[in-house]
């Protein structure tokens, strides 16, 4: 999932931002973003079978 | 109508870019096939280098971790609706793709626990180079 994140993250955030600085902004926030919501999603999802 | 709307209709008028001539669409079109084909290759030739070479070693990089976690490339299989989206998805990753079905790469074994992890990052690195094709496309007309 991380390196998942990363580098989805990382694409996103080169075609959305032209200077490097943006681009690694984007990039940690969105990395941050999709974690953060894996987990959350996980907690939610814990009590229901598969 | 208002002297404050016909004003501001003239500037919406004048901040429209001008239609690109055919040459430009031309180009456009090479930079969009060459993005699709090699991922980062349209931007490259557009001259962003940095970009491109990011798309260069994360796209293939995606596509070779799907194959290592032993995902399918889906076949074109059109009695199964969400397979064919699949199969066009995986169609994105260009000659990466090409030469992975050629060598008989990408057959998946589905009783793997990463199967479906394999398949993500199969579908995901294709649409993601669609993108990066229609941006090497709009680069090119002039309109980032």
């Amino acid at each position: 999932m991380l390196v998942f994140a990363g580098l989805v993250s990382l694409v996103f955030a080169v075609l959305l931002r032209d200077e490097p600085g943006e681009q690694a902004r984007l990039s940690g926030l969105l990395f941050g973003a999709f974690v953060a919501t894996g987990f959350v999603l996980g907690w939610i999802l814990l009590p229901f079978p598969l | 109508m208002g002297r404050k709307s016909r004003d501001s209709r003239r500037t919406r008028v004048a901040a429209e870019p001008a239609p690109a001539p055919a040459a430009d669409s031309g180009r456009a079109l090479v930079a969009l096939a060459l993005a699709w084909a090699i991922p980062g290759g349209g931007h490259l030739w557009l001259g962003r280098r940095q970009k491109g070479v990011v798309f260069l070693l994360a796209l293939p990089l995606m596509f070779a971790i799907g194959l290592w976690l032993e995902g399918a490339l889906a076949p074109f299989d059109p009695s199964q609706p969400l397979v064919l989206l699949a199969a066009f998805a995986d169609l994105g990753n260009g000659v990466p793709y090409l030469i992975a079905a050629v060598a008989g790469l990408g057959q998946g074994r589905v009783v793997a626990a990463t199967f479906e992890y394999g398949n993500t990052f199969l579908i995901v690195s294709g649409l993601l180079n669609m993108l990066v094709a229609l941006d090497a496309y709009d680069v090119a007309l002039g309109r980032k």
